[in-house]
């Protein structure tokens, strides 16, 4: 973009003002609504893309819980058998790594299919990871899960120093930076060449096709990298959370990062950050507030289907959009 | 620069293509003629790589095309537009004819710069669309277009892919009675001008005759004529098959 | 012990094809993926358990059997309401919404069981216990899961009766091969969805509640048989009632060998076998 092209945009004069706010998100919120915004963070990071899957290739998957499994399952796996290099420089590259491998085999077999049975092909295979997590218990610790310590950060060590501390201080700023390079880069991803390609085949398999594009190749680098950032959001989740499960890889966690993606609304691109963070806060508010939060957070659901189909995001574009036409009118 | 041998389709007991036979020169415009069912659509469906046909050899500039996919057919530049528009629905008008751009120059792997950067191909698209008279409408969704236009950013997208041979599929059906010319008189205008060799699928007999070199004519999946225009039109067989008038 | 081996695979076959005959049921006429398929299967199971529990021993044993039956009425008048309050306002709406829908009414029903039955195990194993064990071949055998395999059969075959005898089941035959086509004749599309949709989900509850005898019925006692179910679509093909057939028997067998051979694996084993399939033949065994 260049410093000139922000001062044309106003879009990323906003940007630029969240990101500052950002900043200071820590001295403003309490370390327990602090570590639910961190959580919403690393969702946005996985909604981001989810979305370049579906909002920009037109592909639901309902089984990528299993990149985010594989994100989070490479952090804990480390921890358990190579200590030694138990550090954050190492861990993301190894979890961009590890869930791009699996979604490069997952994807492979999903993309040669389109609509319900991709979006089919993609749960079962996720259920396969879900079983093997589950089963192969000595090695991934079954349904009990496996406890993930503080990381080392370039030789800074955090021992001593408790979970809140640690999230409310370095990993706070260690998750902005990385979310930020991830808006970015998907940014960057979305309006590309590369990105217009996507769409085309979203919109138009057909013509796509026969302006020489190569659909199902061009599918499957859409959902490595859709892949690659939920394994990324997944392994940043990891240190928030402090424990993974086998459930990560469970088909009705996939459905919640699709339920995200659609409140926030996969037709814009901020609509997954924003739904992100919204369930995060929705899904704790209804657990706290009742035992019944799945009534609670599917009800939620069925209307946001019945009612608000373009998400929130969406529909408060389309609100702007509505302003703006009174505005130019009166 | 186009040869066709012995192709042939069928669809069960239909045949569609049945052995047929063609060549297109260079820089010359074929209409196909033929009653619906004739099987000219799924011989442009064979040629651009949509279907891939039962037996039969298709050789373009010498090179053996007959099964070859889509992506290495445009790259030795056979382009085709559609009788049913496909557009890319939820781009801009420049966005659509762009991507083609972007297909055609092997751009499409570049991910993280934004495509307005590629300021040369923005401005290529632009002069394309000139050349159809679209610029004006470059910042617009195919929603807000008019049927005339689809079919024109149809073709523009075909065009763009700077193909050497193209593929026109019925390119007025759908446009009012009175933009038919107009849509011709900008289409081939634009052909004329870069030389391009055009095979098209048309109805309307004054376009074709209007525009074209040379008329094929086919008949449940076989060709029963070909010549110049005026030749054709006088041929009895064609009279009666395609016409329906017995004399 | 290789009979028992074949007659457990035929037994998880039975149950499977109840299930995915029932999903592939809607999805052929209604084009949609019923991701709540395994709650219905769940409360089929919770009513009948509720009304075995309740009948216990002072009635005669043949009405024990009959009150399976009421899987299938009441679970197929809960499809009618979920179709009727929710699925049809989604038939042209686009996949995202409709997968969505469903998965919002999976965990709307899985509190709605939750509320009315609370969360401890139901236990009904009257059935199960009455019937006794039969000697195969020197081998001891529950009765009850021969009892099953022959409901089962017994549904499909009816099933394929009304499919390709009746005017019903060839008007819903005709929908799922082409609904532009079907909605052109004049057939009452809303209607048939509806009788579809309450026939498949009803197929879930029969599959529930004869299940429910031999396993107590649990919270998330859906989550596994819909899985297993998706497994069978995808293997068999999408909407094909023979693949539905064959991809049951293919994952009941694999299934049980796989428990017998490779206790540990045997699920990833069946995917394994699933994916092979899928790479060989990418559109399901019998998928058009």
């Amino acid at each position: 973009m260049g410093l000139t092209g922000m001062v044309k945009n106003p879009r990323w004069i906003v940007y630029s003002l969240i990101f500052i706010a950002l900043l200071f998100i820590p001295r403003i919120l309490s370390i327990h609504d602090l570590m639910l915004f961190e959580y919403g963070i690393t969702f946005a990071i996985v909604g981001l893309g989810f979305n370049l899957l579906l909002g920009y290739t037109g592909l639901l998957s309902f089984g990528h819980g299993a990149y985010f499994a594989a994100g989070a399952y490479t952090i804990a796996m480390i921890s358990k058998y190579f200590p030694q290099a138990y550090s954050l420089e190492i861990l993301i590259p190894a979890a961009l790594f590890f869930s791009m491998v699996l979604s490069i085999i997952f994807g492979f077999v999903c993309v040669r299919h389109t609509k319900i049975f991709f979006s089919i092909l993609a749960l079962s295979l996720s259920m396969l990871l879900f079983a093997l997590l589950f089963k192969l218990y000595h090695i991934t610790g079954g349904s009990d899960g496996l406890r993930v310590p503080l990381p080392t950060l370039l030789g800074m060590s955090f021992k001593g120093i408790r979970r809140p501390e640690f999230l409310s201080g370095t990993y706070y700023y260690f998750l902005l930076g990385m979310f930020s390079v991830s808006f970015l880069v998907m940014k960057g991803i979305v309006s590309s060449p590369f990105g217009k390609a996507l769409q085309a085949i979203r919109d138009n398999e057909v013509r796509a096709e026969l302006i020489g594009i190569r659909v199902r190749r061009y599918r499957l680098y859409a959902f490595v990298i859709s892949g690659m950032f939920v394994g990324l959001g997944g392994a940043l989740w990891t240190f928030v959370n402090g424990h993974v499960t086998a459930d990560l890889s469970h088909w009705v966690f996939s459905g919640e990062i699709v339920y995200m993606t659609l409140l926030g609304g996969f037709g814009i691109f901020e609509g997954p950050i924003v739904g992100a963070i919204i369930f995060t806060y929705l899904k704790l508010y209804a657990m706290g507030n009742t035992q019944y939060w799945m009534f609670v957070i599917g009800g939620t659901l069925i209307v946001l289907v019945l009612l608000l189909p373009n998400g929130i995001a969406g529909a408060f574009a389309g609100l702007w959009t509505k302003i703006k036409k009174v505005i130019e009118e009166t | 620069m186009l040869t066709i041998d012995n192709l042939k389709k069928h669809f069960g007991s239909v045949k569609a293509v049945d052995h047929v036979n063609l060549e297109i020169k260079e820089g010359e415009i074929v209409s196909i003629i033929g009653t619906n069912g004739a099987g000219k659509t799924t011989l442009v469906n064979l040629i651009s790589g949509y279907i891939k046909p039962d037996s039969g050899r298709i050789l373009f500039l010498d090179k053996d095309i007959t099964y070859a996919p889509p992506y290495v057919r445009i790259k030795l530049g056979v382009g085709r537009s559609f009788q049913l528009i496909q557009l890319f629905t939820n781009s801009t008008v420049l966005d659509n004819v762009r991507i083609a751009l972007f297909s055609k120059y092997g751009m499409i792997r570049r991910g993280l710069l934004p495509a307005d950067r590629y300021s040369s191909v923005t401005d290529e698209a632009i002069k394309i669309l000139d050349s159809f008279s679209m610029s004006d409408k470059k910042n617009l969704t195919p929603k807000g277009l008019s049927e005339g236009d689809l079919k024109i950013l149809d073709i523009a997208i075909a065009f763009a892919l700077k193909s050497k041979l193209l593929l026109l599929d019925e390119p007025t059906s759908g446009v009012a009675t009175n933009d038919k010319f107009k849509v011709m008189d900008s289409i081939v205008k634009a052909i004329k001008k870069e030389g391009i060799s055009t095979l098209i699928i048309e109805h309307d007999m004054d376009i074709v005759s209007g525009y074209s070199d040379r008329v094929i004519v086919m008949h449940e999946g076989k060709v029963i004529a070909e010549g110049k225009p005026n030749e054709v039109m006088e041929n009895k067989e064609v009279k009666a098959t395609v016409f329906g008038i017995v004399s | 012990m290789w009979i028992i081996y074949t007659l457990n695979g035929l037994y998880f076959a039975a149950l499977l094809f109840l299930i995915s005959l029932g999903l592939n049921i809607i999805l052929g006429v209604m084009g949609i993926l019923n991701l709540a398929h395994g709650s219905l299967y769940a409360i089929g199971a919770f009513i009948a358990a509720w009304i075995i529990i309740t009948l216990g021993t002072q009635v005669p044993p043949f009405f024990l059997y009959v009150s399976l039956l009421s899987g299938l009425v009441g679970v197929g008048i809960v499809g009618f309401l979920m179709e009727k309050s929710l699925i049809r306002f989604m038939y042209k709406r686009t996949l995202e919404y409709q997968l969505l829908l469903t998965f919002g009414a999976l965990m709307l029903l899985e509190d709605v069981i939750k509320m009315i039955w609370g969360g401890q195990a139901y236990y009904a194993s009257a059935p199960f216990e009455l019937l006794g064990k039969v000697d195969i071949f020197g081998n001891v055998y529950p009765a009850y899961f021969l009892f099953v395999m022959f409901i089962a059969l017994i549904a499909g075959l009816l099933i394929w009766l009304f499919m390709s005898k009746t005017k019903l089941g060839i008007m819903l035959r005709a929908i799922s091969l082409d609904r532009e086509m079907a909605t052109g004749l004049g057939l009452d599309i809303t209607g048939l969805s509806t009788f579809a949709f309450v026939l498949g989900a009803g197929l879930a509850g029969l599959a529930g509640a004869l299940v429910v005898p031999t396993t107590p019925a649990l919270l998330g006692f859906g989550h596994e048989p819909l899985i297993f179910g998706f497994i069978v679509v995808v293997v068999g093909g999408l909407g094909s009632l023979k693949g539905a057939l064959v991809g049951s028997l293919l994952v009941g067998f694999t299934r049980s060998f796989g428990i017998a051979v490779f206790p540990e694996i045997e699920l990833p084993l069946l995917f394994l076998i699933a994916g092979i399939i899928l790479v060989v033949k990418p559109e399901g065994l019998f998928g058009r």
